[in-house]
This record gives C-alpha cells, structure tokens and sequence, in this order.
C-alpha cells in the first residue's frame, strides 16, 4: 500500500535531524495557525499564491531562496564544527549524516537558493525595466515558481522521512547507482531536481521570450539595460543546459528503477558518460548563475557612481561571448580522468579563455567609477567588495584550469575555497546587492542603511576567514568531503574556518535585523518618489511599489539609460505629460494552476521516491488534469477601467513632478 | 602533504607551474585590486577634489586595452597549459635510476590494495616503493569511483571499474608520505589515507624477501573477501598467487564489489563506515 515506506523511515535514532525536523514542523505550523486565525488566507490565495503577477512571483522566488539559505547555511556551520573537531574522532557527526549534510548543502544552495534568487530578482524587474506589463506566460511563470518550491520541499521532508542523497550534490554513479546507494537518498536528490529543474526551465523559456518579443517602444536590444542582457544570457543557457540535466537525471533514474545500465559497472554502462553530461549542465549553470549577479552589478555601479555604463557595447559582448564560451569547458572538472595532454589542454585553455571577458567587465566597472561620483549605500559596497573577491577567485579559477596545477588540485580544499570564493563573492554578494537595490521598488520603502552595512561587513570579513584558510589546508593536500582526519597539519585551519563561519552567520543575523527594523520603521523609510536611488533605468519610473499594470502608459524610450534621460529632459522642459488621456488596460486573471499542478507534482514525487505506484498515478493524473482545465478556460484577462488606472497613476504622477520640479530647482 | 614541498620530479614541476601561474596572474590582479580600492575611494561622492565625468562612458583606446590585458595574460597562460599539459601528462614516462617498477593500485570499498606483479606480493593501505626508480602504476577499481593521490609525489588519477588508468611517478628521497582518495566513494571514505614508505633501492629487496614470507596469500577467493565494503585498520600484506589477478579485476572476470545491504525497506542502508572507530 505505501511502498518502501514504513515507521523505520522516521530517524528515531538520530537526534539531530529528528529535532531539527521538529523544529521547522512547529514553526510552519505555528506560522499557519497564525494565518487562518488571524483570517489572511483569503489575502494570501488571492494576492500571492495564485497570482500571477511577475512581481509577486519574484517576492515569492526570493522569499523561497531567503528561507532556504537559512536551511543551507545550517548545513555549512555543522560542517565546518565538524571538520573543526573531527582530528583524530569522529566528531559529533557520523559518516552517513554527515554525508547527507554535504550533498544537501551543495543541492541546496545551488538549486534552492541561488537559482531562485536570481530567478526571483529578473522575475521582479526585467518586465519593468523593459517598460512592459508583465512576462510572456503569466502563468507558466507561477507554475514554475511553484514547482521549485515542490523540489525544495521534497529535499527538506527527506529530512525527516528517509535519507538524503550521500553522494554529494552530483550524485556520481556508480556511487549513487542502486548496488552502492540503494536507500531513498539518491530518489529524493533526482525527483526533487526533476520536478524542480521542470520549474527552471519554463522560467527560462518564460524570461527568454519575455526579453526578445516585449519590449516597450523604442527598447532596441542595443538600449536595453546590461541587466537585461545578461538575463537573456543567462536564460538562453537554462534553456540550453536544462535539458542536459533532465535527460542526465532520467538515465540515472532508469538505471536506479528499471535495471537499466546507461551508468552501472556492468552491462556496458560508462561512468564517464555522467562526468561529462553533468558537467555538461554543471558548466554552463554557474555563469546562468553568475551573469545576472554580473548584470546586477551593472546597474549598481552606474547608478551610484551617477554615470552610464562605461563601454556598454564592450560589456554586451562579453556577456554573450561568456554565454557561448561556457558549453566549451565542461571537461575541465575532470582533467584527472586520465584525457590525454591534447584534450586537457583545449579545454583548459578554452576555460581561460571565459577570464577574458569576465576581466573586460571588471575593468568596465572599475572605469564605470572613474570619473564618478559615488554614493557608497549598501549596495555600493556589496559591489565594490565583489569586484575585489571575484577577482581573487578568478586567479584561482584560472589557476585550476592550468592542467599541471589542477593535477595536484582537484577535488581539493582549494577547490572548496575557489567555487566558494565565486559563488558567494560573485553570486550572492550579486543577490545581496540586488536584493538591497530592488527592495524599495518592490515594497515601497528602504531598508535600514546601518544594519545593511554592518551584514555587508561581516559577511566580507567571513568570507575570508572562512575561506582564506580552506585554501591553504588544499595547498596542504586536503581533500573535500572528509568526514574525520588523521593530519594534524590540516586542523588549525580548519579551525580558524568555523570561526570564520561564525561571523558569516553573524552577517546573516544582521541580514535579518536590517529587514526587522526597517518593517518596523517603514513609514520614515517610505519611498514616495518610485525613484529611491536616482535610478537610470525604466523600472524607477514606476511607482514603489508598482500597480500591477508596471505603468499606465508604455514608456517612450530614446536611448540607453531610459529614465535618466527621460529625467533630463523632464527638468529642461520642466513637466512630463500635459494631460494624460488614460486608457484602459487588460491584465491576466489570477490563475491557481500553478499552486495545484505543484500539490500533485509533490505527490507524485513522494510516491516515486517511496515506490508507492498508485499514487503516482493519482499524481500524474491530477497534474496533467490540471494543466487540461486551464488550457479550456473561457477568459484569461481582466479590464482595469480607465477611471481606476488614472486614480492610481496620478497620485505617483504627482509625487514625481514635485521630484523633479525640485531637482529642477536645484 | 605539502604540495610546495614536493619529493619527486612530477610534483616539483606541478607545483612550479602552479607559483608561475599564481605569479603571473598577480601581476594583473595585483593593480586591479588597487585601482578598484583607489578609484572607488578618489571618486567618493564627498571629495571634492575629484573631477565628476559623466560623459566618459567610451574610450576606444581603454576599451583596447581592457580587452588586451586579459587576452594578453590568457596567451601567456595558455601557452603554459599548452606545455605543462604535454610535459606532465599523467601517463608520460618519467625516467628514473633502474627499471621502472610495475604497481597495480586497486582502489576497494574503503582500503587501497597494492599488488607488486614483479614482486609477487601485494599490500593494503601501505605502499612502499624504492626511491629513483620509475613508478609505472596501473589503477582500477572494485567498485566506485576513487582518485589515487600522493600529494607529494604529484599528479592524481581516478580509478574507475572494468578500466585501467595509468601514472608515472617518482620518489627521490627516503622517507614517509602519505597518500589519500581525493574522490569521495562513500561512508568510509575518510580512512582511505595510506601510507607510502619511499626506502632505498638497496633496502627494497630485503622488504619484498621479508613481504613474501607471509601466509596469507592474494587470490581471487580472499581478494572477494577483501573487497566487501569496510574499513582496514590493519597493514596487511599478502604472498600474489596469480600475477593476473589485476587483469582479471579490471576486465570484471571478478565481478564489481557489492554495496551496502538494506537493512529494511525504507531506505536507510547499514552503513560499513559506521564502525569507523
């Protein structure tokens, strides 16, 4: 009736994921108590879970990342406790936990925390920095949100029920074939990533379309803000490299399932095949990663040094050239397989190639605040502290694509510290500053500048006191993923590491408070302009928070930096429309397909890990049933009247006029 | 298992690739970082000795220079790889004093076996080997997927089931190394450390004549109980019975070594690595 699944899947024996499991249980629980008594579940339904507005789907993808960084952080801290103390014993976690808790924290934060993240901040902002309504496929945008959210709850319920993958985040067979991996661990990793990467993919497809066919009048390609491009970038490769990993993870499955052999020892399946097809996507996701945090930083950099982006043409071609250039280097993850000196080289010269144009941006924001006059907000210095960061883990990376020197660094400690060095420096200090710069726009006031800072700086200084040492301990012949050591050369900096981790989590606890004490201090935080940080691009020429419709009249844009010169010539002329004759606007209906197609893809995904076969097919049933009732419906759109959208439109109009009169003025 | 402290000629050219690289490098990234600190701190919105230009968004001339730093580096660089890649191949020959001396490395669930084919012996977690000579090793595995490394002798290899990865080393001092697994293969893969014990060529015989005399013997019947997954604190050493026993693992004439068993359905497998201490 239930499959594999019975009472000995409950950890009973295990304190530490049975409490924590607990834990989270109350706190959701508590969470929804509170949401039924005090009646917001009406609010909820309507307004966030069912709606399919980009702006809300973006809040939601973030808010999903911001919950999840917390459960993989936690990951990261027992850790780095553990190899702290594990010299010579066996620490406080055993191998089989242990090992969980690695390949959790890598599918975590790479699935569940920077993937929403920057999904949920092109989401929030593409459509209105190109000066349209909203995204392509409304909809499809809210199903895939909601099925990332299914894969992050099936990886968290395996906490509880069952095992995680103890393969590390991606799952090499044979390792994680049936005959070396034969609990639910390795089901729970592939079905969450399955379900998941569905949701990633029409994301992209969504935000691909949404940038080549809606771009409001006169937004050619070469006006569009650089972080639209490298959201056209960035998702050209999801909806590239997706795939690879569907098909990938589908193999496995097969062989895990149904006896296949595309990756056993025996009956001719090749191991090697999984190196190179994950890898394959694994390449190309860290620049799907990385290129909007680049994009990000674009923006943050002009707009605080108060200039246009220096060689905007120079830094489109970078980006799509970084776009290209990433499929050729997959092979550089393995160089240790044992290729020949021929193949090695190609691609390790093929990966330092991408350091070229990645360099050409470094040095187009360096001459972005030259001759600037910068403003150091928060985001000013998560920029700033990026470019430096990044740049050492260039070096690093450029480094490990020398064949000779990844031969003694591969897999290493230093290789830890070198994805860390760009994936926290590059990625999240990305989402950080996107998250601090977008704020306002997308809630209507600031946040607190102090506490912005004090997280800025102590997750600066975490992150190389956490990672500085990790480097070294490579250099000592460290390899990753030890659960215990005998070295004793290894443990002073692997304790210097967790105390490293201790101020990272401190930034996050400041991360926190900046975000309690600004809500509480929202009135005198209050944006009223739409315009917080004198913006260029055309998503500050919208109220903050926008009305759903973004803007009441499709912005007329002239040029690169829309708004800014829209501003200019608003002071010359000293008003913006004379009389605005408004119309009425057509806007897509809330839709709960999304919501329920992930409830059965959730329990479908369940009853694959556990073998229960009836309920995969209540599941599957119920998933496509849903997709059929929407694909019938009679009426996909409402009117806003004319009426309405002049009432909500004047209020911002007038609050800018006052701006700009007194900017004017000045 | 310091890798700037290399003990063979394999290590020492990786590791001065890996400085020269770092060197290079610095010599960019060094004034980048300074001009990022510097032009960040001159332009801040308060000084006002700094000249605000909000018209210089293109240079062609800056633009060719950024584009040439980089590009200039990376053929450096590549030029590097490109050598260092032929050079140092893995499977190249490395000369040494003497014959090259033939190890079979089989990475087992969790314990590296050594088996000495000349020799007609075999060890597990200790690998000893004369100092000068060539290192000819041959890597397989039972089971998962392993890295063969000894930090201070140089480049690492995977070990792989039904296939046959080759290295070439050397050692040129006396001494004791450590090696380790640099690919992780499951829950006792921390306690694949093993020792390498590098004595000179003129001891080396008297340890193979002292190995041999032990009892127990390799052969395919005690190598299958020797590859069940579990952690090997002891040094074994073995007499070889058949020379091709190695063969006979990397072509899977002996089947791949088993998992973990279930110990119910709901997915919790026992684990080997549980006994660890």
């Amino acid at each position: 009736m239930l499959g594999k699944l019975d009472w000995s899947a409950i950890p009973f024996d295990q304190p530490i994921p049975l409490i924590a499991g607990a834990i989270v249980l109350v706190a959701i629980l508590a969470v929804l108590i509170w949401v039924v008594v005090k009646g917001h579940l009406p609010y909820l339904w309507h307004e966030w879970i069912t709606s399919v507005d980009h702006k809300r789907i973006g809040v939601m993808y973030i808010l999903l990342a911001s919950v999840m960084l917390l459960r993989g952080g936690s990951d990261a801290i027992m850790m780095r406790v553990q190899q702290a103390i594990a010299y010579q014993s066996n620490g406080f976690l055993p191998p089989e936990h242990y090992n969980q808790i690695f390949s959790a924290h890598g599918t975590i934060m790479i699935f569940f925390v920077a993937m929403p993240f920057v999904i949920g901040l092109m989401n929030l902002i593409v459509p209105l920095q190109l000066g349209v309504r909203d995204v392509a496929f409304p909809t499809l945008n809210s199903v895939g949100f909601w099925l990332t959210a299914t894969g992050a709850l099936l990886v968290n319920l395996s906490l509880v029920i069952g095992e995680f993958a103890r393969t590390g985040w991606l799952a090499f067979p044979p390792l994680s074939g049936l005959s070396y991996s034969p609990g639910v661990g390795v089901d729970y990793y592939a079905w969450s990533l399955q379900i998941s990467g569905v949701g990633t993919l029409v994301a992209g497809i969504n935000l691909v379309t949404t940038v080549l066919k809606l771009r409001t009048k006169g937004m050619n390609y070469l006006r569009m803000p650089m972080f639209c491009w490298t959201t056209l970038a960035s998702n050209l490769l999801i909806v590239a490299a997706f795939p690879i990993l569907t098909a990938t993870l589908a193999m496995l499955l097969l062989d895990r399932y149904l006896g296949f052999h595309f990756f056993t020892n025996e009956a001719g399946g090749n191991v090697m095949m999984f190196m190179n097809l994950i890898w394959a996507w694994g390449h190309p996701e860290v620049y799907i990663l990385v290129l909007p945090a680049f994009g990000i930083f674009s923006e943050v950099v002009s707009t605080f040094s108060g200039k246009a982006l220096f060689g905007y043409r120079s830094m489109v071609l970078a980006t799509m050239a970084i776009c290209v250039i990433s499929f050729m280097v997959w092979l550089h993850h393995f160089f240790t397989m044992g290729a020949g000196p021929d193949v090695n080289a190609i691609f390790g010269i093929a990966s330092m190639i991408i350091a070229v144009p990645t360099g050409v941006k470094i040095y187009n924001w360096l001459f972005t605040m030259y001759g600037g006059r910068i403003r150091f907000a928060t985001p000013m210095l998560w920029a700033v502290g990026f470019m430096v960061t990044f740049i050492i883990g260039g070096l690093t990376g450029v480094l490990v694509a020398v064949p000779p020197a990844d031969f003694m660094l591969h897999n290493s400690m230093f290789l830890v510290a070198h994805f860390h060095n760009v994936i926290i420096g590059g990625v999240l200090f990305g989402a950080f500053a996107g998250f601090e710069y977008w704020f306002p726009k997308a809630f209507g006031f600031r946040l607190d500048e102090r506490w912005g800072k004090l997280a800025f700086w102590f997750t600066f200084l975490g992150f190389y006191v956490t990672f500085l040492p990790l480097y070294i301990a490579g250099m000592l012949g460290m390899t990753r993923r030890l659960q215990h050591y005998d070295v004793a050369a290894w443990r002073p900096w692997m304790f210097i590491a967790a105390f490293g981790m201790l101020i990272l989590s401190i930034g996050v606890i400041c991360q926190i408070m900046q975000l309690v004490v600004s809500i509480r201090n929202r009135e005198a935080l209050r944006d009223r302009t739409g315009d917080p940080w004198d913006g260029r691009s055309l998503e500050w020429a919208t109220s903050s928070p926008p009305p759903v419709f973004n803007f009441a009249f499709h912005p007329d844009v002239r040029g690169e930096d829309a708004y800014w010169d829209m501003k200019s010539r608003a002071q010359q002329q000293s008003l913006e429309h004379e009389a605005p004759e408004y119309q009425d606007i057509e806007m897509p209906r809330n839709s709960p397909t999304g919501f329920i197609c992930a409830f059965f893809a959730t329990i479908m995904g369940f009853a694959l890990i556990w073998h229960i076969w009836w309920m995969v097919i209540l599941g599957g049933i119920g998933a496509f049933a849903t997709f059929v009732v929407f694909a019938w419906r009679d009426h996909d759109e409402y009117v806003i009247p004319a009426a309405e959208v002049a009432r909500i439109d004047r209020v911002n109009l007038e609050e800018r006029r006052s701006l700009v009169s007194m900017a004017g003025a000045l | 298992m310091n890798l700037l402290d290399p003990q063979g000629p394999v290590a020492a050219a990786n590791s001065t690739i890996l400085v020269d690289s770092v060197f290079i490098m610095l010599v960019i990234v060094v004034p980048t970082i300074f001009a990022i600190l510097a032009f960040a701190f001159w332009f801040r919105a308060s000084n006002p000795k700094a000249r605000y230009q909000p018209g210089f968004v293109y240079s062609g001339r800056v633009e060719m220079v950024v584009w040439a730093i980089p590009a200039l580096t990376v053929i450096l660089l590549g030029g590097v790889a490109w050598i260092g890649s032929h050079q140092l191949d893995p499977a190249a020959p490395v000369p040494g004093t003497g014959s090259p001396m033939r190890i079979q490395a089989v990475s087992l669930d969790w314990k590296w076996l050594f088996i000495y084919p000349d020799q007609r012996i075999a060890t597990v977690n200790t690998l000893t080997v004369p100092a000068g000579a060539e290192l000819n090793f041959q890597l397989t595995s039972s089971s998962v997927m392993n890295v063969f490394f000894i930090p201070q002798l140089g480049s690492m290899i995977y070990t792989m089931n039904g296939m046959v990865t080759r290295l070439n080393l050397r050692a040129d001092n006396e001494g004791k190394l450590q090696g380790l697994s640099a690919h992780f293969s499951g829950d006792g893969f921390p306690d694949m450390m093993f020792d390498v014990n590098v004595i000179s060529p003129l001891a080396f015989p008297d340890w193979v004549v002292a190995t041999a005399k032990t009892d127990a013997v390799l052969n395919e019947e005690s190598y299958k109980k020797l590859m069940q997954q579990g952690i090997e604190k002891n040094r074994l050493t073995f007499r070889l019975d058949d020379p091709r026993l190695f063969d006979l693992i990397a072509t899977q004439h002996i089947p791949p070594g088993p998992g973990p068993e279930l110990l119910s359905d709901a997915g919790r497998p026992h684990s080997g690595g549980h006994d660890a201490r």
